[in-house]
This record gives structure tokens, sequence and C-alpha cells, in this order.
């Protein structure tokens, strides 16, 4: 079997997820044998995520357990190896998240199973399982190839088409797990929870840099622009470690990946790690006053000048 | 204690990637210690400083070049350096059995690494590393604090930032804001240089690739580079929306 680990939040199957389950079925095609789709479902009170699950394979796993109420790498990486051996999966499918980057690897361990990870593309033929991925800070797509009885993989966020829910949801089962203590222990958190699109799942990106200012111009021209265009958030390292903007608005190497129809950049100068985080956009605007700053080499629009005086007038010209 | 910092020799942000037969060429490129496993290096450095008794050993897997980032952690103040050296291009699981092992040999309880390579864009290393060794890991960190064993303090998940406490022997993952990571000074520099730096076979780990890497390519998306000069602030506001709404239909 292929087995997808079902990415959720809130209650409800994230597009990542509905992602990876195109990509579960493009290898299953591809490979010619009869290889069922199977979801895992891992948390406390995931009844209606596993409902909707259901709709997207033809079996869903569930452990609905107190144990995993919180994410812990320990844990998920145990269930899912666990999960993985006694289904006899050929293809363990984990979302290209913080989360699933970093609990993925201990699940390859666990199986002695080669690991791919953040494909752009996967194809199975027999035991064979060839990927692309990007390498460099996003600079050189790469592909990769592996032979082995299972592989696991990782599929970034925002590449594979999102599958279509079926109409007839698929059988449900309760799995048991063995499951570790978690050694780290979260003794708090930070929730940034924005009210605007999520920087996943929006079809246009407004972020801001340095240029905009101070935390105020942020609000002025970067939200004040996405809010007119329905577009979500979006920053660089600078100003979020400034304290200007949650982290959870990061985009680049060490914050979110995106890559929109359209990202329109205002006072980005574009440094390589920003652009990395980036660079796969649609169609690139941009907003800088110096016609050096490199974020115009990848620019399809844009415009030279001072931000706090064109965002204003463009905010004008899209309310004609 | 012993803490183990894992170091990668990478292209140097600013430069251009160049291919050469099939692969990403890095000979004639400027390369530099991962940013990422600088702030390793430094944070190290800092619990040392912070009265903690440690030693520091720099780590790292590649070829004869790779040698010259260990001398870069060494001069930043790393007590000495350990180089598998290698030609084969290991992926991160391959890696990590190179790393736990040197980690059990040395008897370390407390392993930096960055928490993405500027080279494969991989995040697996510490995680695998610390599967191998059955110790628990803390990724994305950006505030550390060691009292005894316990080590507390803050990392990114995947929405916003959690404190933490850990007891050791962990893995832990690196990155920009942690600390600022220090320059080496010319006498550390100099000390460096008689500093140890051990050499040691790859073929004793038993690690060998799980990936094959078939080909990269450089794909440039061509861009349409139509920069305007907003001197005329109302007319190039005007011009670019004009643009989006009727020459890339991107808005309404």
């Amino acid at each position: 079997m292929i087995l997808v680990v079902v990415e959720y939040a809130n209650g409800k199957v994230s597009k990542s997820t509905w992602e990876m389950i195109t990509a579960a079925q493009d290898s299953a095609n591809a490979s010619g044998r009869e290889t069922p789709v199977t979801a895992l479902v891992l948390g406390s009170n995931i009844a209606a995520v596993a409902a909707e699950a259901a709709k997207a394979v033809d079996q869903v796993l569930v452990a609905d357990l107190p144990a995993l109420a919180q994410y812990d790498p320990e844990l998920w990486s145990a269930a899912v190896a666990q999960i993985a051996t006694e289904g006899e999966a050929s293809l363990v499918l984990i979302g290209g998240s913080r989360s699933g980057r970093e609990y993925s690897p201990r699940v390859a361990i666990k199986l002695d199973a080669p690991l791919l990870e953040d494909v752009i593309t996967l194809k199975a033929a027999g035991e064979t399982v060839t990927a692309q991925r990007y390498t460099f800070l996003a600079r050189v797509t790469e592909t990769v190839e592996t032979t082995a009885p299972l592989a696991v993989v990782t599929v970034k966020p925002g590449v594979f088409n999102p599958a279509t829910p079926k109409a007839e949801a698929a059988e449900q089962f309760d799995v048991d797990l063995n499951l570790p203590t978690p050694r780290l222990k979260v003794t708090g958190k930070t929730a940034e929870r924005s009210s605007r699109i999520s920087l996943a799942e929006a079809e246009i990106v407004v972020s801001g840099g340095r240029g905009v200012g101070s935390a105020e111009g942020f609000t002025q021209y970067v939200e004040a622009l996405a809010d007119q265009l329905g577009a979500a958030v979006g920053a660089t390292r600078a100003i979020v470690d400034a304290g200007w903007r949650p982290y959870s608005e990061q985009v680049g190497q060490t914050g979110k990946t995106v890559q929109p129809k359209t990202y329109i950049a205002i006072g980005i100068s574009g440094a390589v790690q920003h652009l990395s985080g980036m660079n796969k956009s649609k169609t690139i605007v941009a907003i800088n006053r110096d016609a050096e700053a490199p974020i115009f080499k990848i620019a399809d629009y844009g415009i030279i000048g001072d931000v706090t005086q064109l965002v204003p007038a463009i905010l004008t010209e899209l309310k004609k | 204690m012993r803490i183990l910092t894992y170091i990668r020799q990478v292209l140097d942000a600013e430069e251009s990637v160049h291919l050469a037969n099939n692969a990403v060429a890095l000979e004639n490129s400027k390369l530099v210690m991962d940013t990422m496993d600088e702030y390793g290096v430094e944070e190290a450095l800092r619990l040392r400083e912070s009265g903690i008794e440690a030693e520091i050993v720099a780590v790292a897997v590649g070829p004869a070049r790779v040698q010259d980032a260990l001398r870069t952690a060494l001069a930043m103040g790393a007590d000495r350096a350990i180089h598998v050296e290698t030609d084969i291009r290991l992926d991160a699981i391959a890696l990590s059995k190179v790393l736990a092992q040197l980690a059990t040999q040395e008897q370390a309880t407390l392993i930096f690494s960055g928490g993405q390579q500027a080279d494969w864009d991989s995040h697996a290393l510490a995680a695998a590393t610390a599967e191998r060794l059955q110790w628990p890991q803390v990724t994305w960190t950006s505030a550390l604090e060691l009292k005894g064993t316990t080590l507390t303090g803050k990392h990114d998940a995947d929405e916003g930032s959690e404190s933490f406490t850990l007891e050791l022997p962990a893995v832990v993952t690196t990155q920009q804001g942690l600390n600022e990571p220090r320059y080496p000074t010319l006498p550390n520099i100099m000390k460096s240089k008689k500093k140890e730096l051990r050499k040691e076979s790859l073929d004793q780990f038993d690690a060998t690739p799980k990936l094959k890497f078939v080909s990269a390519e450089i794909q440039v998306k061509n861009r349409l580079n139509k920069i305007l000069d907003g001197k005329d602030v109302p007319a190039a506001a005007a011009q670019l929306v004009d643009l989006l709404r009727n020459e890339a239909r991107v808005i309404a």
C-alpha cells in the first residue's frame, strides 16, 4: 500500500494532504500495480478529520488517542513506522511541513528506508522511485532515484494539484499503537494565528521587508494592499527578528516556502535566503527604492521608487 | 561534557551556481561554512563561556577542501576537529550513520547541526542522527540554556514557537536568530593552526548512499523584467496596475 500521513489544522484536512493524495495516486497509477492508497490520521478527537480524509483514499486508518493530542517527533515517527510495517507499505508520504520534515528522517531510519525530501515530482516503477527536488537554496532542480522495497517521501507543499474529494467515503479502521514517552517537553506556546488567508493557500501574497520602514509602515502599506487584493501577508526574516511581524508570516529559508500565482514584494531587497522561499511564484512583482536590489532580477513587474508614496498611489488606482 | 558541531562547506550565498557533468560544480566557487552551522559553533562556545566545562569538536564529512570550513570552526574557538574524508556524496540518512558513530566514539552528549543545509536543502541529518542514537531532538532553536543536563529554550514549530525542556543527550538544530556568530580573530586563527584536525576514512563507518543523484539542472524561469521608474508616482502606479490587470491578468 501507499501510506499518506494526513496533515490537518483546526479540524480540517490541509491542502497539503490533498496534494499528497495526488502524488500518491500518480505513483500508484505509474507503478502499474494494484496499490491502494491508505490515509493515516494521528491525533486526539479527530473524527471529523478522518471522515473528511475518507473521501480521498481507499481506506483510512485512525489512531484517535489522548497520547497523540500534541505532535511530537518521537510519537509520530513511531506511529508511522509501525503502521507502514504492518501494512507492508511500499511508499510512505509525509507532508513537507516543518514537523513532517522533522519526524520523517526518524521513520526512514526505523524502517531502514531511503528518504526523499521535499519532492516536487514523484514516479514509482517497481521498486525504483524517482523524484525531483530543489537544492542549493532552491536554485537547482535535482533528480534523485532510489531502489528499495520501501521509500519515505516528504512532499513539498503547493506543488502537486490538490485531489478532489470522492462522493463515496472509504472505510475507516481504528489502529492500536505502541507509543514511546515523548522526551521533548513543550512548556509553552506562542500561537500566532492570523485572521487572513494562510500563506500556503493564498493565490496572492503581499510581503514586506525593511523598506516599509516600521511596524506601522507594514500595516499601512503591506497589510492595506493585501486587504485590498484579498491576499495573504508575508514578511522577511529581518522584520520578523525586529519584532514587527509574527514568525508565522516569515517567508524564506527559515520560514515558509510559498508558490502563489502572484507574489508582491514591498521594500524587499531579495537576499538569497528570502528568494529561496518565493522564487517559484508564477508572477513576481517588486517595489523597491534600490534599482540594484536582487529582487528586480527575478521580478516580472516592478517599480523603482519610494514604497511610502507608491503603495498609496497603487491603492488609489485599485479602488478606481 | 563533549559537544559535536557538525559543519558543512557550502557555496557562499552571493555566488552563482554552476553545473558540470549533470551535477553542481563547486570547484571554482567561493565556499564557506554553512551559516546555519555557524550558529551551532557559536552556541557551543557560548555554553562553554557560560561556565560549563565542555570540549567542542567540529566534525565534517566530504572532500579534502572541507577542512577549510573545519579550520574556520577551530579559529572561532572549537578545540579540535574530525574530518571524514570522502568524495562520495552522502545523503542525510547515510551521513547520519557517520555522525552517530562519531558521537558514540567521542562520548558526546550534545550535537549541533544547522536547521537546513544550504547545499542539499535537507533538514534530515539531525533527526536521523538522533534516531540512530536513540536520543531526543529539538529543531530550529532560537534560544538555548543549559543547566546541568537540562536544556531549555525556544524553538520554531509549524505555527509559532514553543518553549521546551529536554534532558541531554540530545541533537539540536540551529538557525539565524539563535546568536550572533563571532568572527575569528587573527590570534585565534594563528592558534587554530596548531589545533588537532584528525582525518578519518569513510570506510570504517559502513555508510553507503541511499540515494542516487541522477541529474541537476538550473531552471531559470524567464521573467518579464518590466521594471518601471517610480519618479512620477501616480503614472507609475497606474501603469503597474494596468499591467497586472490587463497583461498579467492576476488582479481584478
